[in-house]
């Protein structure tokens, strides 16, 4: 499962994909600088030079938020990075974020037409270097003259509950349209995920911070440290004058196996080991006071981004050694392709087809050692992989002092249980419109994980702007919204 | 709805050095503040979330109370506020309310900071019309806290002190086991305090059947049910303390489990504890 880059190439491609430069495997582990550095703008206006601005673009197609791409790598071409951002942003608002964490390969570089022959277009590359170049950019329109914000009008008032991809989205989008938006957020930052859960080594906080200042400048008000359902009602909302509730709360429950050993210190669950490590920032711990666990022999339950991040993680707090346990092969891992190449480069030990069964402790209740069920891969299950069937009596132990479980999140709970009025679906999230986001409450829209269970961020996003998009119609009329 | 400072309006040290309360300007939980919730806060950017239970509420005023222990870094930190000074983060109300009924005679049983936190459980029960009885215990009797706001609505006061310096010498589970065994309307116990107090309590109400009801103080992260750092065993079964607790049947807690799992930082809370005292010249 080599990158892209690496793969041979069958018949003939124009010119190969330029090279993301990143930090050296052996340095980088040392630090939580981001790992990745981005296209200068040689690089940046080859790559674009790539793209054949096809009449009927199909990378289109596999972007969420329906990035015009052609058109905006048609701007790069020019050199003109302004134009191209003004593209990107008229349909997605976090471009610095989406070209580091989105999973182009499956999304619009997969259906990138070069791909057929060759090497898709580095289309997130892309993205990145146009919102990071901007970024830069738009600190001398400070001087130059800004474009004017919409006047807000304060009796237009939109509540969006948590402050992750989705609301942010929802927000930046109807402040656009002049309506006043407040973002509830239980935690004490804002940013969902993107601040908690996502290290600094891929997407840094100053990214998001910055996101999150160009939705302060559109006059969104953002309160942390306030919890729906705890702190205040969404019927409290309406009675306060907001005219619609967008929720987007995500799926922050923590999963566990239900095996033996579970609760023996060293064993925590992703959420809580990259909370600490990214909102308590306990790399830089006793200078921020939240620690973190040193563990020397890590072990990562799952395969999935979260996975990836909790072992490079562990790697940078000073683990000597560190495996990712999975049940399935390499191929089957739901990773971005470029986390699990970074992980594996920078030393992350894969364990596959591997099912933990059991913690084991000593008598001061730490973890000692996982004992792991040996599997191999049967016939093709409901998802179209092959499924993972246990080697009848090969067990195997392994040593460890710390694992962390990154199998999974659930709904929530806190605002559902506030709310019973809101209609759940089977698993358990929240039954929401397709199109619109609308749930069984009037006036009451969701999006991202707490309707679809853990996704990505760009598909969060999607439903934020459309819920927006909903939300704008009902309050402003057609032809605004 | 807006974002107003949580200004200390009133700080009272209780046992100087060791045990303050505050009160804390923040209508916006005040108003929400149940007998049993707790609350998040930092004291600073770099503050670490720390857990502590609204020991009263007045939604009137807008304000909370609350009385801590100082225990390490955040703690210390805290108690370097003054009134005036605003506390950093402040989120909650939190966690389960204390499920209070018409009962009968319910004793609240409250050991060192926890009877801060009982204080305000018991105000709950007397409300509900229950008999309330405190039985409060400490290990001397400048140490004792909460005596006469629980002598103000409770309708029996019971002390203990291991040194016999003030009321009954010896531990509240003398106490209260001279009480179970006389008084046969007892219906429920309450224990809050350190570990070791809410696992003798509990020791001592078995044999007698009666309900009894622990608030317990695991080692939280976000308080909103996210990370699984709270997570207790409770009849064989794993809960997070932030949200189906803090409060547990006190005969299913595994208290084994919860000492060891307090413990799981122990030499990071002395390092970033030994920096703080460093830094305030101590
Ligand atoms: C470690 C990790 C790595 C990931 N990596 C990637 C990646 O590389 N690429 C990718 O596309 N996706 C990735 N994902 C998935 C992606 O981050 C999520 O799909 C996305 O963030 C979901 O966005 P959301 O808006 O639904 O909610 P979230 O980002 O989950 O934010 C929800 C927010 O709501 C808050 N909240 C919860 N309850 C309440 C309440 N009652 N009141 C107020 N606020 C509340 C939470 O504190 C949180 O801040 C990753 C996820 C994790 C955990
Ligand atoms: C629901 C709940 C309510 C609480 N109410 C009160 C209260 O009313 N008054 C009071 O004095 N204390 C209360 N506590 C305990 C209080 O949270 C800890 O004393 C405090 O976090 C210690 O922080 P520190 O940095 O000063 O000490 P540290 O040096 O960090 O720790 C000292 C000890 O405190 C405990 N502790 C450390 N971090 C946490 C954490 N994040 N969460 C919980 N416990 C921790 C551990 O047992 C540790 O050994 C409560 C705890 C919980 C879970
Ligand atoms: S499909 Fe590929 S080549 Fe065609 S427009 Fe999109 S990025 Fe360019
Ligand atoms: S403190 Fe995180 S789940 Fe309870």
């Amino acid at each position: 499962m080599a990158s892209s880059e690496s793969s041979p190439k069958k018949g003939k491609s124009p010119t190969p994909r330029v090279p993301m430069p990143t930090q050296e495997p052996l340095a980088r582990i040392k630090n939580f600088a981001e790992v990745a550095l981005g296209y200068a703008e040689d690089q940046a206006l080859i790559e674009a030079s790539r793209c054949i601005q096809c009449k009927k673009p199909l990378c289109v197609q596999g972007c969420p938020v329906e990035v015009p791409i052609r058109d905006f790598i048609a701007h790069l071409q020019k050199n003109d990075v302004q134009k191209a951002y003004e593209v990107i942003k008229s349909t997605n608002s976090l471009p610095a974020v989406c070209g580091r964490v989105c999973p182009q390969e499956t999304q619009c570089e997969g259906n990138c037409i070069l791909g057929k022959k060759g090497e898709p277009v580095a289309i997130g590359r892309l993205e990145r270097y146009v919102a990071d170049t901007y970024m830069a950019l738009s600190a001398c329109d400070q001087i130059t003259g800004k474009p004017e914000c919409p006047l807000i009008n304060e009796d237009l008032k939109v509540a969006c509950i948590g402050s992750g991809p989705s609301s942010l989205t929802a927000a930046g989008y109807l402040a656009a349209r002049g309506i006043k938006v407040t973002v509830f957020e239980a935690l004490h930052e804002v940013g969902g995920v993107l601040i908690y859960g996502i290290p600094e080594f891929r997407l840094p906080k100053g990214i998001v911070a910055a996101e999150v200042a160009a939705l302060k400048e559109q006059q969104v008000d953002l309160l942390p440290n306030w919890v729906g359902g705890k702190t205040f009602t969404i019927k409290e909302l309406f009675d306060e004058g907001y005219k619609a509730v967008f929720i987007g709360v995500g799926a922050g429950l923590p999963k566990f196996l239900g095996i033996p050993g579970e609760n023996l210190i060293g064993v925590f669950s992703a959420n809580e080991y990259l909370t600490r490590a990214n909102l308590g920032r306990a790399y830089d711990f006793p200078h921020w006071d939240t620690p973190t666990f040193p563990g020397r022999r890590v072990a990562v339950l799952g395969g999935g981004n979260v996975a990836m991040d909790a072992a490079r993680t562990a790697l940078r707090l000073g683990a000597e050694e560190v495996r990712i346990v999975y049940r399935r092969t390499q191929g089957e891992m739901p990773a971005r392709h470029e986390e699990l190449e970074h992980a594996v480069e920078e030393g992350v030990i894969l364990e596959i087809l591997s099912a933990p069964v059991e913690f084991k402790g000593d008598s001061q209740g730490r973890l000692t050692s996982m004992v792991i069920q040996k599997m191999e891969l049967g016939e093709p299950d409901a998802s179209g992989r092959r499924s993972p069937v246990p080697i009848e009596g090969a067990f195997q132990e392994l040593a460890c002092d710390m694992a962390v479980i990154a199998v999974g999140a659930g709904p929530n709970p806190i605002l559902l249980d506030s709310t019973p009025e809101l209609k759940r679906t089977r698993r358990g999230y929240i039954d929401a419109n397709q199109d619109t986001g609308e749930t069984s409450m009037p006036m009451v829209f969701a999006g991202g994980d707490i309707v679809t269970g853990a996704a990505t961020v760009i598909s969060a996003m999607g439903a934020g702007r459309r819920a927006a998009k909903e939300i704008a119609r009902r309050l402003l009329g057609e032809d605004a919204a | 709805m807006q974002q107003t400072p949580c200004t200390i309006v009133k700080k009272e040290r209780l046992i100087p050095g060791q045990t303050s309360k505050l009160v804390i300007s923040c209508p916006h939980i005040a108003k929400k503040a149940q007998p049993g919730n707790f609350v998040i806060l930092r004291v600073s950017a770099q503050g670490e979330r720390i857990p502590l239970t609204i020991a009263d509420a007045d939604p009137e005023a807008g304000t909370i109370t609350m009385v801590y222990l100082v225990m390490g870094k955040s703690t210390a930190h805290l108690e370097t506020l003054e009134e005036g000074d605003a506390l950093h983060d402040l989120c909650g109300p939190l966690g389960q309310a204390t499920h209070i009924e018409q009962v009968g005679t319910v004793i609240c049983v409250g050991g060192g900071t926890g009877i801060a936190a009982m204080h305000h459980i018991a105000k709950g029960h007397q409300r509900a019309g229950n008999h309330t009885v405190a039985i409060i215990g400490a290990r001397s009797k400048n140490l004792l806290l909460f005596e006469h706001e629980l002598k103000s609505f409770c309708d029996e006061v019971l002390i203990a002190t291991d040194d016999g310096s003030y009321g009954h010498k010896g531990f509240v589970t003398q106490v209260l086991e001279e009480r179970l065994k006389t008084d046969k309307t007892v219906k429920e116990v309450v224990a809050i305090g350190p570990v070791p107090m809410m696992e003798a309590v509990s020791k001592t109400t078995k044999p007698f059947g009666v309900k009894t009801t622990v608030s317990l103080n695991s080692i939280m992260v976000d308080g909103i049910g996210m990370c699984g750092a709270c997570r207790v065993s409770v009849g064989g079964q794993v809960k997070f303390a932030c949200v189906d607790g803090p409060e547990f049947d006190g005969h299913q807690v595994d208290f084994g489990e919860l000492r060891q799992r307090l413990a799981a930082f122990k030499p990071q809370e002395a390092l970033s504890f030994e920096a703080f005292k460093e830094r305030h010249g101590k």
